[in-house]
């Protein structure tokens, strides 16, 4: 135990850091899987929320609905915004997709640090859980700590829709066959508007939960945007949970591996993305490309 | 009709360092550079329909390769340009297979993928790449107007190239596995091979890119390979017709140059403005200046789709 003692806190790390990827990574996965879209601004839906969180928060616990409310809102917003400027583009023409919101990330990242400052922002999180607390012998942020437990229940509650739903049923047939939903009556426009909707509000989420982690700053979309596309590249589209495992592992390879290998752990990330895309390249590619 | 505007823009292109100042011809070679690796990634996105935004990679590998030859006192330039080629080949060899069995928007995802790899690995291999502090390179050429020749030279050779193998019965056979991918599986062409084929070639470009990018510009840094150069030289791609290879050229040499002025325009806010430009590009353009057929890729979609 004694060796593992020092690992304990990075573990700990790594699962709050996960945890966060993987509900913005859930919204990545939606978009693409669903609407077939590799959303460029997905990073900026997140530090959207970040910013209105870093805003908003003034350490009260007044300010943690109202930033909630607000952060989640201005994302799904912007989401909502997004499927409609995406409109006009066909579906399939992945190259104006990734042009058009690779340029609204532009353009939407220089407007936040117009309206925020070119800084990274702290954040104010209540006065109860900016302390650290006793961890068997450690002493840890309490905020993180509670952050895990409503994030692994956002994991539990997005599990439950997608696998016991209506909703659900709809978005795994979407991925798997689009033309049989539409021809079931199921307007492919609204299920897109619908599915940018919820995607935002994903990161949204993440981001106003997400801010005393990742905070709000110019380079908060970048990071985001592709530790989420690593996590769907390396969990696939198939599953919550094969998303849920990859972001858990991606949030590993962030803390403790950088606490145990020091020097290799910023390759590891990628490597792994590399063997497993060359191990299933395939098989996996088959299934996505039909996706 | 092309060959009479062809001809008098070659000779302007000559020209035009003793016309203009120092500042603008090393400029004006940087472009140049990024429109050579353009081509790699038209190669890819127009000819193959394999959209990359990966493209940055070999072209890393090229230019950390070359200068490290110039450091070990390597100072012929084929040598260099011959070596670079043969590193971005054998990266773009090496990432084949996670590429060419994609299509679509996972190409897309894959070789972004690919590109933040060769980001990270050069701002950390330090003994080889110098880190986030980059590498000096040995200087070539005595002037700015030199440097911009020899890069002029070597993109025209390989330019012209890269057009008289896409005029040969291999460009015929890359277009037709890009319109009608089960067609061509039917009738018994190995299509993953000419898709490695055409991805290895285009490592060696982008590879003789960096080898390039390290003589006019002396100094190489991962900040050379970021994403924003990836999206940006599709960007440019696409404005110049993706199927194009002078369009290729011309326009991702545009697009560099608009971010230079935009940021000289308007002191940071010069991604708004980028972004403007790629949203109205992405409206306004979807087929390019040369007017590519952009339906083509939308069938080979669904020409693969209907095969299985």
């Amino acid at each position: 135990m004694s060796e593992l003692d020092p690992y304990l806190i990075p573990a700990l790390d790594g699962v709050a850091y996960g945890l966060l990827l993987f509900v913005v990574a859930a919204g990545l996965v939606l978009s693409f899987g669903v609407a077939g879209i590799l959303n460029l601004a997905h990073g900026t839906l997140y530090a959207i929320g970040a910013y209105v969180a870093a805003w908003l928060a003034d350490g009260g616990w007044a300010a943690v609905p109202l930033a909630l409310v607000a952060g989640v809102a201005a994302s799904t917003a912007a989401g909502t915004a997004l499927a409609g400027l995406l409109t006009p583009v066909k579906r399939g023409d992945h190259l104006t997709q990734a042009l058009l919101t690779f340029g609204l990330a532009l353009a939407g990242g220089s407007l936040l640090v117009s309206a925020f400052g070119p800084d990274d922002l702290p954040v104010r999180v209540p006065a109860v859980l900016d302390r650290p607390i006793d961890l068997a012998g450690h002493s840890y942020a309490a905020y993180r700590l509670v952050f895990i437990v409503v994030a692994a229940v956002i994991a539990v509650g997005l599990y439950l829709t997608v696998t016991r739903t209506r909703a659900g049923m709809l978005v795994r047939a979407a991925v798997d066959d689009p033309q049989m939903v539409a021809c079931l009556g199921v307007n492919p426009t609204r299920v897109r508007v619908g599915v940018l909707a919820v995607s935002g509000a994903l990161a949204g989420l993440a981001g106003v939960l997400g801010a005393p982690i990742i905070g709000p700053g110019p380079s908060t979309a970048a990071t985001v945007l592709l530790l989420s596309l690593v996590v769907v590249v390396l969990g696939g589209l198939s599953s919550v949970g094969g998303t849920l495992l990859a972001a858990l592992a991606v949030g590993e390879i962030q803390t403790l591996g950088v606490a145990l290998l020091p020097t290799t752990a910023p390759f590891l990330l990628y490597a792994a993305m590399a063997v497993i895309l060359a191990a299933r390249a395939r098989g996996v590619l088959r299934r996505w490309s039909t996706a | 009709m092309k060959r009479l505007i062809l001809l008098p823009a070659c000779a302007a292109a000559v020209a035009v360092p003793w016309v203009v100042d120092d500042y603008t011809t090393a400029t004006l070679a940087r472009l140049l550079v990024l429109g050579l690796v353009g081509v790699s990634v038209a190669l890819l996105t127009g000819v193959t329909g394999l959209p990359t935004l990966g493209q940055t990679a070999p072209f890393a590998a090229g230019a950390y390769a070359a200068a490290q030859l110039g450091l070990h006192d390597v100072a012929v330039g084929p040598v260099r340009l011959v070596a670079a080629a043969g590193v971005g080949a054998a990266f773009a060899l090496l990432t084949a297979p996670l590429v060419v069995y994609a299509r679509g928007v996972f190409v897309l995802m894959i070789t972004l993928a690919i590109g933040e790899l060769a980001i990270t690995v050069a701002s950390r291999w330090k003994s080889v790449t110098g880190g986030t502090d980059g590498l000096i390179a040995a200087p070539s050429f005595d002037t700015d107007r030199g440097r911009y020749l020899y890069a002029l030279l070597v993109a025209g050779v390989v330019v012209a190239l890269v057009l008289l193998v896409l005029r040969s019965p291999a460009g015929l056979l890359l277009r037709a596995s890009r319109d009608d991918e089960a067609r061509m599986r039917a009738s018994g062409h190995p299509v993953t091979a000419y898709l490695t084929g055409a991805y290895v070639a285009a490592g060696a470009i982008a590879g003789v890119g960096g080898a390039l990018l390290v003589t006019t510009q002396q100094y190489v840094s991962p900040a050379d390979f970021s994403f924003d150069t990836a999206a940006l030289l599709l960007l440019g791609v696409v404005i110049g017709g993706a199927g194009s290879m002078l369009g290729a050229v011309a326009g991702t040499a545009l697009v560099f140059a608009a971010r230079d002025w935009f940021s000289g325009l308007l002191p940071g806010h010069a991604p708004l403005l980028l972004g403007a430009l790629f949203v109205l590009t992405a409206y306004l353009l979807p087929r390019g200046v040369a007017g590519f057929d952009w339906r083509r890729i939308g069938r080979r979609d669904r020409a693969a789709k209907g095969a299985r």
